[in-house]
């Protein structure tokens, strides 16, 4: 079945079997490997891309549901050579070792802080009708879909920390 | 996975009449719960009918003083909506306890509702279980598994509805909208639509197959506290042991049935002047197997009585 998506920027056609989903049609027709498929279940987020801006598991989608959206995948997060400050943070704090979950990571932090931004409480945010503090334990619960086999987790919070600024 | 066919439906009717006449065909929404299943070959439909991209995505408030979520509403559009927010604080709260923040921008309002049972038997396709292969046995039944369903459950499968939010709904009296091919349109609370199993655990739901779910209708909250709480076994991202959803004085119990369990008893001690533990003994002396769930039953007692307190629900001590 044919689908275009826009991919980093670029505008991509393929014919894919329906059985495709957008975790395989990025890496195996698109050779975009760097999100990764840990569990293909949806229980680990190293699949996580972003969808006309919006994080998702690419793994619990089909391709053909994606037809005329923008994908944005950790391959298009840097600016040319000047990484994303998401990238910038994870390098400086070594949040990563074997760096299985990174790119799952990284474009879930990108994703969850424009959620923040846009006022979406989580089950840590103290009023449902008052403005989020992005406390650390909020960092951790809306990160809680990216799962670290190397449990790098306070490396992986001081990263976003640095984005994020301090707690407000 | 099985092949299928897909289309993307371009309005409701048609999408209503696509599913009705291909022979084989379903609903996809969200995809997290359907797709998952069809990798495993639990489901097997020829042809996906995609209506998540069906103008039923609005949020807005309705005649009666509530609000009107349509089907194909976000997990986390809901939660973020600042009249849910403000309002149905018990919604709010179910919805983000529930998968992670990934899944909750793909999931759905119906789709949600519609997922089915996680009983990890129900997943081993090399395991007997009645609800995927009727007649197959019930490999769960007899199991010392905190998992099982505490009420209503029965011979043939004691399963558990997995939907946080279905929860909170049923305490909010919230009512599903549908649309059926020939047209017609009906109303059903949410209380109504799910089935317990007695001997025919594969029809889950009131639903026709091909009945469209258009909206679910929040009335105007009642008045009183509101409060969603569940218990798992990490702090995030799993499914819950137990959960208890109070509003209004409705007390919904959820992870103990195959559908959102409304404690009657426990509303009806209350009103009759017991205390939060007494209401909370009443219903729970009802569940099944105490001796095989007696673990489970101790939980959710203490669950329910301890969100009684905190939301003020009945009579202290
Ligand atoms: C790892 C993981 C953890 C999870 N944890 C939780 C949890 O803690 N709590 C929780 O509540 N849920 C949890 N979930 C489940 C998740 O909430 C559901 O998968 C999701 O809500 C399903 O919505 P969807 O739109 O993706 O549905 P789909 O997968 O698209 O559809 C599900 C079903 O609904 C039917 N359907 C869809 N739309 C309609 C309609 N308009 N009318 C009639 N039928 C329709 C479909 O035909 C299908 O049968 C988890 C899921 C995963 C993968
Ligand atoms: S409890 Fe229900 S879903 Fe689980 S194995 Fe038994 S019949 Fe299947
Ligand atoms: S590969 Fe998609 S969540 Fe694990
Ligand atoms: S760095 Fe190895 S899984 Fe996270």
């Amino acid at each position: 079945m044919k689908t275009t998506m826009t991919v980093n920027g670029q505008v991509r056609s393929l014919d894919l079997d329906t059985r495709t989903t957008l975790l395989d049609a990025l890496r195996e027709h698109l050779d975009l490997k760097g999100s990764k498929k840990g569990c293909d279940q949806g229980q680990c987020g190293a699949c996580t891309v972003l969808v006309n801006g919006t994080r998702i598991n690419a793994c619990l989608s089909l391709a053909v549901m994606h037809d005329g959206d923008e994908i944005l995948t950790i391959e298009g997060l840097a600016d040319g050579e000047n990484l994303h400050p998401l990238q910038q943070a994870f390098l400086t704090e070594d949040a990563f070792q074997c760096g299985y979950c990174t790119p799952g990571q990284i474009c879930s932090a990108v994703g969850m802080l424009q959620e923040v931004a846009a006022g979406l409480p989580s089950q840590e945010t103290e009023s449902l009708t008052g403005p989020i503090s992005l406390t650390d334990a909020e960092i951790r619960e809306r990160l809680s879909g990216n799962i670290c086999r190397c449990s790098a987790y306070p490396q992986i919070l001081a990263a976003v920390r640095r984005v994020a600024g301090a707690t407000q | 996975m099985k092949p299928f066919t897909y289309e993307r439906a371009s309005d409701v009717a048609s999408a209503i009449q696509a599913v009705s006449q291909t022979p084989g065909a379903r609903y996809l929404a969200g995809g997290t719960n359907l797709l998952d299943l069809m990798k495993l070959e639990i489901e097997t439909p020829t042809h996906l009918v995609d209506v998540s991209r069906l103008p039923l995505a609005t949020i807005e408030a309705s005649a009666e003083g509530g609000v009107r979520l349509g089907a194909m509403t976000r997990n986390s559009q809901v939660a973020a909506h600042p009249d849910i927010r403000a309002r149905y604080p018990a919604l709010v709260q179910a919805i983000v306890s529930g998968g992670s923040g990934q899944l909750r921008n793909k999931a759905t309002t119906a789709g949600n509702l519609m997922q089915r049972t996680r009983c990890s038997f129900f997943y081993d396709t090399a395991k007997p279980c009645n609800k995927r292969q009727p007649g197959s046995g019930c490999s769960a039944l007899g199991s010392l598994s905190r998992a099982n369903a505490i009420f209503g459950a029965s011979e043939a499968c004691v399963a558990t509805h997995p939907s946080d939010m279905a929860v909170a709904l049923v305490a909010l009296d919230a009512q599903i909208e549908t649309l059926r091919p020939d047209g017609t349109s009906r109303s059903l609370a949410v209380a109504d639509l799910h089935r317990l199993p007695g001997t025919s655990p594969e029809t889950e739901s009131e639903l026709a197959a091909d009945e469209l779910i258009t909206s679910v209708n929040l009335p105007p909250p009642a008045p009183g506290g509101q409060l969603y709480r569940k218990v798992r076994a990490r702090a995030s991202y799993v499914g819950g042991l137990a959960s208890v959803a109070v509003a209004g004085g409705r007390l919904v119990l959820g992870a103990v049935a195959l559908k959102p369990w409304r404690a009657e008893t426990a509303e009806a001690a209350l009103a009759s002047g017991a205390s939060r533990t007494e209401a909370a003994m009443a219903e729970l002396a009802q569940a099944q197997d105490p001796d095989q769930n007696a673990g489970k039953i101790a939980l959710v007692r203490r669950l329910l009585g301890a969100v009684l307190d905190e939301t003020n629900t009945g009579r202290g001590a």
